[in-house]
């Protein structure tokens, strides 16, 4: 009833292409933009801050970083958690090598530095396709994670071998470190990760996206067409990793706070790829739904028992969680294999004949 | 369809229920000490969390079963499962603050970097027990921060000067450092670099990686083949096991085979058994049941079935560790209430507990741990002390004490860790320091 797009008559290809079609959608999203932006910093604790909000949005954006090369471009890559590594420490060496530089500066300078990174191991890609480019991309995690580890110029020579945040303002109020608020944290990060989504969803519809869509679809087909494909995989590698980068900055500078080498493993990599799909391959929505799932399932089957006042030992709880979660994510991709963002845009369909489906 | 409408609401519940539930219920009670004990009983950690786990709640347990909490108030205690992992820790860490705790015992040294910054924030302590960063003993840069009774660089000066107190003296002879390759693992190697120029021996290093744990044939190839006179190990969870099988494979004199006090669990040597004989490790405090302390935990909490613990398993040494973690936790917070008057005391007055911790062997012998440990002693500038320790040997069974307790060699020691607290403190403009005396 409410959500009708009836009536809505796009006279310009300027607004048939726009982000938001419809105009309830357009709507919704400010409508989510304007509690995020303001009913949550108003309302939410620390915990709800810190635990859930910052890493939920955190890895949205990393996620948005391989779903921009899986899902988009077709390239498997297992090596996001490494490339998210890369970032996290150069934007640590750029802290301390250019301390008066602004913190935000060294955030986007450090995707570059991922991307860069991503564009070397990207470079097999127009050979090697399929699980053979999901081995090289391994390699590329286990390679990172040995340099990160052993190459002690990356962690200042630091005796415990983890880089440690640094202390740094905006606008004279601290944003790192713990002396840092958690809200400030929570709005920077958010800003920065709309501004990058934002992004993200003029790239995909636009050259780039096109063709890494073609690329994906069929390659020889894409070739024939008049897309070159070695720099179009580059450059989804590029750009892939450059969102990955900044994702991995932002988690050691805005909410962890420190990292070791533990942070970016190939855990990380693998969670990042359930997200992907969970949340939906070549979707931007799927992405913060697959992110906010898979981060924020354990949590919340964690709070499960203490809802029903009883009292599980928190090792049993762990145990417990793990295999409900195995077994959700089983569940899901037997139910709807597309993800979650089908599921939305399914529901959707269902919205616009409501309350008279025929 | 009504599958998917089952998971519609999965997913929706999930997404936003999330931390509704875990986030919303502070209790911030007046009439209780709330400890949230950092703990793990889950992943290849498990082997040595999970009878510090115990440890630690049994003996807290017992102090509210016995004698209804310390000075009157009741300790409310909560396990938070972190797995040994940064990232789960600093969830706990989040999660729990905001219920008034009084203390944090992070139990990996990982976690333990990541709380450092956030302890003068939250102003609630953190006691890493001899683990953690070891330039946090000095209590003038690192007020919030206590790792009683001893640092890595401490301990592993003790295990060179036991060394260099055996058959013809250190210099000159290949000491092997085998390690897991974390924060943990390196703390050390500063110091063990350093120690080595000055009396003179080779250093062979070998880094166990985290997946490597379970498969050290390489590493221990590698020893074969350089042959050092001593081993010394930095291991925890599923490391220390295999590396005693490996080493006893090599036929590696296991008496020349010295390990951290973490790595010298009965749940570490037991899997090799007869082979792990004359294995030595360091050790801070007791084994075995026959203290008044331990024996009250069986009667009032093991018993009773308030614990998880094997009844068997009670007196381990990582059993113990616990009991010794939560004695100084105890001890901290009578002191603190004694000091500042107030009984349901918060993380201020703790830091005080803890910074005048004096847990002499007269207090020892009223809380009926006579013998125990050496006594513990913290102050404002040294917050771990230089304490004596002592050497234990496997025999195929238990731990014997084959040394004397003998102190670490602070004098070489202590200016290190004052130059790595200054060197750690001097990119800080903001940090919190205190002056003592």
């Amino acid at each position: 009833m409410l959500y009708r797009e009836a009536g809505q008559f796009k006279t310009t290809y300027r607004a048939d292409q726009a982000v938001f079609p419809i105009r309830q959608d357009f709507i919704g999203i400010i409508a989510i933009l304007a509690v995020l932006f303001v009913v949550v910093p108003l309302t939410f604790n620390d915990f709800w801050l810190k635990s859930i909000m910052i890493p939920t949005l955190i890895f949205a954006l990393a996620a948005i970083g391989l779903n921009l090369l899986t899902g988009y471009a077709g390239q498997l890559s297992l090596g996001t958690g490494g490339f998210m590594g890369v970032g996290a420490y150069a934007c640590y060496k750029l802290a301390t090598i250019f301390p008066d530089v602004n913190i935000l500066i060294h955030i986007f300078l450090s995707g570059f530095f991922a991307a860069g990174v991503g564009f070397i191991f990207g470079l097999p890609s127009l050979r090697i396709k399929g699980f053979y480019l999901a081995v090289a991309t391994l390699a590329s995690q286990f390679f990172l994670e040995w340099a990160f580890g052993r190459i002690a110029w990356l962690y200042n020579y630091n005796d415990s071998g983890a880089i440690e945040v640094p202390t740094r303002t905006l606008f004279g109020v601290p944003i790192t470190s713990a002396t840092a608020a958690p809200v400030t944290q929570y709005l920077i990060v958010l800003a920065i990760v709309v501004l990058l989504t934002w992004v993200a969803s003029n790239l995909v519809r636009g050259r780039f996206g096109r063709a890494w869509m073609a690329v994906r679809d069929m390659d020889i087909a894409a070739e024939l067409i008049g897309i070159r494909l070695l720099p179009t995989k580059l450059m989804a590698f590029a750009i892939s990793s450059y969102y990955a980068g900044v994702a991995g900055a932002l988690m050691v500078f805005m909410w962890l706070g420190a990292a070791e080498v533990e942070s970016f493993d190939i855990n990380v990599s693998f969670q990042l790829l359930f997200m992907v799909i969970i949340g939906g391959l070549g979707s931007l929505l799927g992405c913060f739904l697959g992110a906010a799932f898979i981060w924020n399932l354990p949590i919340f089957l964690r709070a499960v028992p203490e809802m029903f006042g009883t009292h599980v030992n928190a090792a049993t709880v762990e145990h417990i969680q793990f295999m409900i979660v195995g077994g959700l994510i089983v569940f899901f991709l037997i139910v709807e294999p597309n993800g979650l963002a089908r599921m939305w845009a399914v529901a959707k369909e269902k919205l616009r004949r409501w309350p008279f489906p025929y | 369809m009504r599958f998917k409408k089952m998971a519609l609401g999965i997913a929706a519940a999930a997404m936003l229920g999330g931390g509704l539930l875990s986030g919303a219920t502070p209790s911030n009670a007046e009439d209780q000490i709330y400890i949230p004990l950092l703990t793990y009983r889950t992943g290849p950690f498990a082997g040595s969390g999970t009878p510090i786990a115990n440890g630690l709640h049994d003996y807290l347990t017992m102090l509210n079963e016995r004698d209804g909490g310390i000075g009157g108030v009741k300790l409310a205690i909560e396990e938070c499962e972190t797995g040994y992992n940064a990232q789960k820790g600093v969830e706990c860490y989040e999660g729990t603050k905001g219920k008034g705790a009084v203390v944090y015992n992070p139990y990996s040294t990982g976690i333990t970097l990541q709380l450092i910054p956030k302890a003068p924030v939250d102003k609630i302590p953190i006691l890493s027990m001899g683990y953690g960063l070891s330039a946090t003993a000095v209590g003038s840069k690192f007020p919030w921060t206590f790792n009683a009774p001893a640092t890595y660089w401490s301990q592993m000066s003790a295990i060179i000067k036991y060394i260099d107190s055996q058959d013809g003296g250190i210099k000159g002879k290949k000491i092997g450092f085998i390690y897991l390759d974390v924060g943990y693992g390196r703390e050390p190697i500063p110091l063990l670099e350093e120690l080595s120029k000055e009396m003179g021996f080779e250093v062979l290093l070998v880094p166990v990686g985290g997946k490597e744990m379970q498969n050290q044939s390489s590493h221990w190839l590698q020893v074969r083949k350089e042959k050092p006179d001593y081993m010394i190990m930095w291991g925890w969870g599923a490391m220390n096991p295999t590396a005693v099988k490996e080493a006893a494979k090599i036929r590696y004199p296991m008496d020349k085979f010295i390990g951290v006090w973490w790595s010298g669990g009965n749940v570490d040597l037991r899997p090799a058994g007869e082979d792990g004989k004359g294995y030595k490790s360091t050790n801070f405090h007791s084994t075995g049941t026959n203290y008044g302390a331990i024996q009250d935990i069986i009667k009032h909490v093991v018993d009773k079935g308030l614990s998880q613990v094997d009844k068997a398993s009670v007196g381990d040494n990582y059993y113990n560790r616990g009991v010794m973690n939560a004695v100084l936790i105890a001890e901290a917070i009578r002191t603190a209430q004694e000091k500042t008057g107030v009984k349901a005391i918060t993380g201020v007055e703790m830091r005080v507990g803890l910074e005048n911790l004096n847990l002499t062997s007269e207090r020892l012998a009223e809380i009926g741990l006579e013998g125990f440990t050496n006594p513990i002693k913290v102050t404002c500038d040294d917050h771990a002390g230089a304490h004596p320790i002592y050497i234990q040997q496997w025999d195929g069974k238990g731990w014997n004490k084959v040394s004397d307790w003998f102190t670490p060699m602070t004098e070489r020691v202590r200016p290190k860790l004052v130059a790595a607290a200054e060197e750690w403190v001097k990119d800080k403009p903001d940090w919190e320091t205190q002056t003592c005396e």
